[in-house]
């Protein structure tokens, strides 16, 4: 019970990180040079002063600056994040319809080096200083160095132009009409690359990290125990050590949530991966303010609920920790 | 000192990626000298393999790529260490701040740094070098405001462990004002750790300055690593070089800072030596 008063804290903790964000977007806005009527005015072509005045005026962008910014305040927390005339629609509805492909890529890498990180980990810290240990570090220190767009291109080289086993972009391959399970097994061929130009990097981390903290639980005194009352080692490591070592991962995956998302613009935008990160970079491209600071907000609302979840995650692991 | 500069000297993968980072230094001080005409100047035919003329190729517009990776060194190593080292002061400053005054002043200030961990980083660099408009200035400017708060929190740590010594007690029975106690006392007993970290700062603002100038957001009038790969893509079936080679470039940097940023922390910390 007291857990879940924990969790109850944490959740009103997140409320302010929130509104931070919204702040930080009002900000930026007001940094930006120009408003949204002097933008408004000179795509309409000739504008007169009177004409951007006018806009002002119908925007509300003459009043005050704290009236203003409630107003914006007020709409967000409604989800009216603003209007792209770029592509003529809302900026939430744009953002809506691009979540699923996101999140898909995103926690399709992030389970896999989750799981595989922990693994390659406990493997290294298993075998510390044989050649398994040296080879996954070397391993490690390789992916922790390689810039994410580039690994795209090089396994867009190498397994779809010259090996022809993957595709090089896209979601699904709609021109073969395909249905069911049938689907799934195509879009999953589209996901291979992006999942792991994505997830790479974090598979590096975790397993360094899923290291140390397998080492450090070694000279523990109920590992110490454990081995004199003659467990095998095996046993001491998946029933003993393997729980306790994960929980520094967590929140190291926890902490790193919102890079996973950075990472998924420059994945997506090589890929072609019709995601968050693609209107991002196509918002970029256009100079969409308005849709890019929405992402921004939606995709910073994101992490905090990924934030939530592993919190969630390591209060089930660890029940010492308490309110 | 002496000692640590052993250490560092033990540590064969430091010592190759010091190498190669002075390998970098070389090529990137040369490189008027190697490529005098530039590197956006038509050089030769386009797309021409890697081979005696030009060594790494050439790209769509005719362009020399070795031309480029030299000359893309070096906005990656200014834009890098200035970004890092620009995240160190400020990092340092807030976390100093926190530490040393404790109270309020830290609740506000270590949940703004939290505040910045938890957002988006990259989507906020974007958006900073979007709305200043992208120059080296800019991309400087939003690398190290995504950057600082692990430097913030690690200050923070390490003056609040340190508050209570002897010697910071002396200086307060003496008399010393807050800012002599943070920059005299407290601050020169924390540079081992922020010069470790710091050097792995570096590492993390190229990535970061290659994904931006990737997606377009690097300064147009100069040569950087992800601006020649973002040019290169358009003929990746045709021509593999040209995104290849300045990938292999910040592998080869980003991994080198990394062994050298481990190395220091290892001859410097000698007591956070791994078992």
């Amino acid at each position: 019970m007291r857990r879940w008063r924990y969790f109850g804290y944490r959740l009103v903790f997140a409320l302010p990180v929130v509104f931070g964000i919204l702040v930080l977007n009002f900000f930026l806005i007001q940094l930006a040079p120009g408003d949204a009527a002097s933008v408004l005015a000179g795509e309409s072509g000739a504008a007169s002063p009177e004409y951007t005045a006018l806009l002002r005026e119908k925007f509300g962008l003459d009043r005050p600056l704290l009236e203003q910014f409630l107003a914006y305040i007020a709409n967000a927390l409604q989800f009216n994040l603003g209007y792209s005339f770029r592509n003529d629609s809302p900026v939430f509805e744009l953002i809506l319809a691009r979540l699923g492909p996101t999140l898909l890529l995103m926690l399709t890498a992030f389970g896999a080096a989750l799981g595989l990180g922990t693994a390659l980990g406990v493997l290294a810290a298993v075998a510390r200083n044989s050649w398994r240990d040296a080879l996954i570090s070397v391993i490690t220190l390789v992916c922790y160095a390689t810039p994410v767009f580039w690994l795209g291109l090089m396994l867009i080289v190498v397994f779809s132009v010259n090996l022809n086993w993957l595709p090089t972009s896209g979601f699904e391959n709609i021109a073969e009409g395909y249905e069911g399970w049938e689907r799934w097994v195509d879009i999953g061929r589209h996901l291979v690359m992006p999942g792991t130009a994505l997830g790479l990097f974090y598979l590096a981390l975790y397993t360094r990290v899923m290291r140390a903290s397998m080492l450090e639980q070694t000279g523990m005194d109920y590992v110490v125990t454990a081995r004199a009352k003659g467990q095998t080692e095996g046993r001491i490591v998946f029933g003993h050590m393997l729980r306790n070592a994960f929980l520094p991962v967590l929140t190291m995956a926890g902490v790193q949530a919102g890079n996973l998302i950075g990472g998924s613009v420059v994945v997506e935008t090589v890929f072609g991966w019709p995601g968050l990160g693609t209107l991002a970079f196509n918002a970029l491209q256009s100079r969409d303010l308005n849709l890019l600071l929405g992402i921004f907000f939606m995709s910073a609302c994101l992490v905090v609920l990924i934030n939530l979840a592993v919190e969630l995650l390591t209060i089930t692991l660890d029940p010492r920790i308490q309110a | 000192m002496r000692a640590a500069m052993q250490r560092f000297a033990r540590n064969r993968m430091a010592v190759l990626g010091a190498l190669v980072i002075g390998g970098v230094v070389v090529l990137t001080v040369t490189a008027p000298l190697l490529y005098p005409a530039g590197a956006f100047t038509l050089a030769g035919p386009p797309l021409q393999p890697p081979g005696a003329r030009f060594l790494l190729g050439t790209d769509a517009l005719g362009r020399d790529v070795a031309a480029g990776v030299v000359q893309g060194a070096r906005t990656s190593l200014l834009i890098g260490l200035s970004a890092a080292l620009s995240a160190v002061l400020f990092g340092s400053l807030i976390g100093a701040l926190a530490g040393y005054y404790r109270g309020a002043v830290d609740i506000v200030l270590m949940r703004l740094t939290e505040f910045f961990q938890t957002i988006p980083a990259f989507l906020l660099a974007m958006l900073l070098v979007v709305i200043m408009s992208p120059s080296v200035l800019s991309v400087i400017i939003a690398i190290s405001a995504v950057s600082w708060p692990g430097i913030a929190r690690l200050v923070r740590g390490e003056f609040v462990a340190l508050g209570g010594r002897e010697f910071v007690l002396a200086s307060i029975g003496l008399g010393a004002s807050g800012p002599r106690i943070i920059f005299r006392h407290l601050l020169p007993n924390c540079v081992s750790s922020i010069i470790a970290i710091g050097s792995l700062l570096v590492a993390s603002a190229i990535l970061l300055e290659s994904g931006l100038a990737f997606l377009g957001l690097g300064d147009p009038n100069v040569m950087s690593w992800g601006l020649l790969i973002s040019a290169g893509r358009v003929t990746l079936r045709s021509a593999w070089w040209v995104c290849t080679f300045p990938g292999i470039a910040i592998l080869l940097t980003v991994l080198s800072i990394n062994l050298i940023g481990d190395g220091l922390n290892e001859a410097l910390n000698p007591r956070l030596r791994e078992r």
